[in-house]
């Protein structure tokens, strides 16, 4: 019994890990943009199948590296090459928009559609066969009595932290996260006071994006099967977490994605798993209800 | 003649189709073409009411749909027909004709009690938030009906084709096509009448400014109440429409990816207009049905020009490429859709000569 609740908590950690990390990179864009980035998932399924490729190639031409030094050499390329993709998308897409003065509703609907371009385009362009992903590090398994981790998991929870301390102190420590948090308190004067307010943004894209790339190949090797609609029902979720956290706040989507995990597992180690989805949304449904900012959202008061 | 133009244009139009599909002029084809857009026309404008005059951002109108769907399926299978799991009909299967507008109205009733569980947060919240709770409910709502095994889980439920074949045993008619079409033009007839009212006058006010509507006595609480419930039931009843047209549904068809389908013809056809919502819903389902053609014609022609290596084929797949696509582009270059928030004779302004709509 109690071993099994610390299996129970270890799984939770690791797909609260998950949800933080692209949770992460919605909340940073709208803490930033007050936007809603739904092609965020998609991007995160974007690293996935990047992770793949570029992997494939490293085992493919280097086979004598050992795996550590292989990953090595993958981290770093597809997190550069899905920060490639998330900037591009917003340089296309969401750049003229803003420089147009659209209504924040319309961009959101650009990136809804630009999420579901990336997925259908993955489906088109690369067919309906599932890739898998190959196997770069050789999996170590940890037993404690009947308490099994694998070294991939303890990766995927430790990086997740990682990331969140990265995120936190560039949020609030260096100049270019003070000039994040001045884009969103008054997007208009903070031009004025000589801030590359289109550096600042890109440079916001990158953070989200790279880390969902990263995100992409650390579920790609804990789960080796992509599927181009991986990202939607992961991203959707990890958005509602972020919700549930407070958007806009790195400790609310960091903390609402581990508590999304552990809601979900719970559910799944009482309930039939086919539960899941169900009495998760309504959890979170009642805390929005009951705090409707989220956990660490501030109200904001409207003037007239 | 200037009030009887369009209840007489509709009812030409109303007697050729229905007649055309009589004598079979029309095939099967075309006709589920023009039932989809009639359900199309419904979810179109009923999600207008909350997308386009109250101004929030709702994302899961497909939930609604769903609720309906299976209301009224699961009534009129028990009802009506003799079901493996619900047994033999309680009612006289030539009744169906009779008891089918109810068990319509029904499942939009259901759907409208659901639609005013969503707007409880709404009175707090607005926005981004809202947009969650719509979401989730969309999740809550297809995951309910999967976790229901009486009703066919994740495998569907079907039998609907039954009631189709009982109804036109009393009477031999199109029947879908004439349930589509009347309901079609009640819906909007009746979200006509609801904008013109206080009632729309309201949410129209909500849409401007919120806290100054309610300063100037606008009970906001009760407006987004009606809204959100006419909005859900209309979409219960399309969803009825839609799970008799087909004769079978499965939670997977009323997805987000419904729901994004919804949201694509309201900011298509423009926020806030009624006739843009029906003509985008119109092209909406025609862009659709056309992309069926056009996609293989693209690979001909790509192949003939020898653009495309031999082994790749274009595939349905990019039907869904290219809509988005088309709405990216459209809210870069109209971003208001095709009719902004104006009707048709606001933009034609002679045509107030020749049809008054109210």
């Amino acid at each position: 019994m109690f071993e099994s609740i610390i299996q129970n908590i270890f799984n939770a950690l690791q797909w609260g890990s998950f949800y933080s990390l692209i949770a992460l990179g919605y909340t940073l864009v709208y803490g930033v943009l007050l936007l809603i980035n739904f092609a965020h998932g998609d991007i995160f399924m974007v690293g996935a199948y990047i992770s793949f490729f570029v992997a494939t190639f490293f085992l493919g031409t280097l086979p004598g590296l050992p795996g550590w030094m292989t990953l090595a050499l993958v981290i770093p390329l597809t997190m550069i090459l899905t920060a490639a993709v998330g900037v591009s998308l917003e340089r296309i897409a969401y750049r003229p928009l803003r420089r147009k003065g659209a209504h924040r509703l319309y961009v959101v609907i650009t990136a809804l559609m630009c999420g579901l371009i990336l997925e259908n385009g993955n489906l088109a362009l690369l067919g309906a066969s599932r890739k898998s992903f190959p196997e770069v590090v050789d999996k170590v398994v940890f037993t404690f009595g009947s308490v099994s981790m694998t070294n991939l998991k303890v990766w995927v929870i430790i990086s997740a932290v990682l990331v969140f301390i990265i995120l936190q102190t560039i949020v609030t420590k260096t100049k270019i996260g003070m000039a994040m948090r001045a884009i969103s308190y008054d997007k208009f004067a903070v031009p004025l006071m000589g801030i590359p307010i289109d550096t600042v943004i890109v440079f916001t894209f990158v953070l989200g994006s790279s880390f969902a790339g990263l995100a992409g190949l650390l579920f790609a090797m804990s789960y080796p099967i992509l599927d181009p609609y991986m990202g939607a029902m992961i991203g959707w979720k990890a958005f509602i977490a972020a919700v549930v956290g407070g958007i806009g706040d790195i400790r609310g989507a960091f903390l609402g994605g581990f508590l999304l995990g552990f809601v979900e597992i719970s559910v799944v180690a009482v309930f039939p798993s086919t539960y899941r989805d169900l009495i998760a949304f309504s959890i979170l449904l009642v805390i929005l209800c009951l705090k409707p900012t989220g956990l660490f959202g501030i109200a904001k008061t409207t003037k007239i | 003649m200037q009030r009887l133009s369009i209840p007489f244009l509709l009812a030409v139009l109303f007697t050729a189709l229905v007649g055309m599909s009589y004598y079979e002029y029309m095939d099967l084809y075309v006709q589920s073409v023009i039932m989809f857009m009639g359900v199309n026309i419904i979810l179109s404008t009923s999600f207008n009411i909350i997308n386009g005059y109250m101004g929030e951002f709702a994302c899961g109108h497909a939930a609604f749909m769903a609720v309906g769907a299976y209301v009224t399926s699961v009534l009129n299978v028990l009802l009506f027909t003799k079901d493996r799991i619900f047994g033999p009909p309680l009612l006289d299967p030539e009744l169906a004709l009779y008891f089918f507008p109810f068990t319509l109205l029904a499942g939009g009733f259901i759907a409208a009690l659901v639609g005013a569980l969503v707007a409880i947060p709404s009175f707090k919240t607005r926005g981004d938030y809202l947009a969650i709770i719509t979401i989730a409910a969309n999740y809550i709502v297809t995951s309910t009906i999967i976790n229901m095994d009486s009703i066919g889980g994740a495998r569907g439920f079907m039998g609907m084709k039954k009631i189709i074949f009982a109804m036109e045993d009393v009477v031999y008619l199109p029947w879908m096509l004439i349930w589509v079409l009347l309901s079609t033009f009640m819906t909007v007839w009746i979200i006509r009448r609801y904008v013109s009212s206080t009632y729309g006058k309201g949410i129209i006010a909500i849409h401007q400014d919120e806290v100054a509507a309610e300063i100037m006595s606008v009970n906001t609480n009760k407006m987004k109440m009606v809204a959100f419930m006419l909005s859900s039931g209309l979409a219960g009843i399309a969803g009825g429409l839609f799970a008799h047209i087909l004769g079978y549904i499965n939670p997977g068809s009323f997805g987000i990816l419904k729901s994004t389908e919804c949201l694509v013809m309201v900011y298509l056809g423009g926020m806030g207009s009624l006739s843009g919502a029906v003509l985008s819903a119109v092209l909406f389902t025609l862009l659709l049905e056309s992309l069926r053609f056009i996609i293989p014609w693209m690979d001909q022609g790509l192949h003939f020009m020898s653009l495309l290596p031999d082994g790749y084929h274009l595939s349905q797949v990019w039907k869904w490429v290219i809509i988005p696509m088309i709405l990216v582009l459209l809210m870069q270059f109209r971003p208001e859709g095709i009719m902004g928030n104006k009707e048709l004779s606001d933009i034609f302004p002679r045509l107030k000569r020749l049809y008054s709509f109210k």
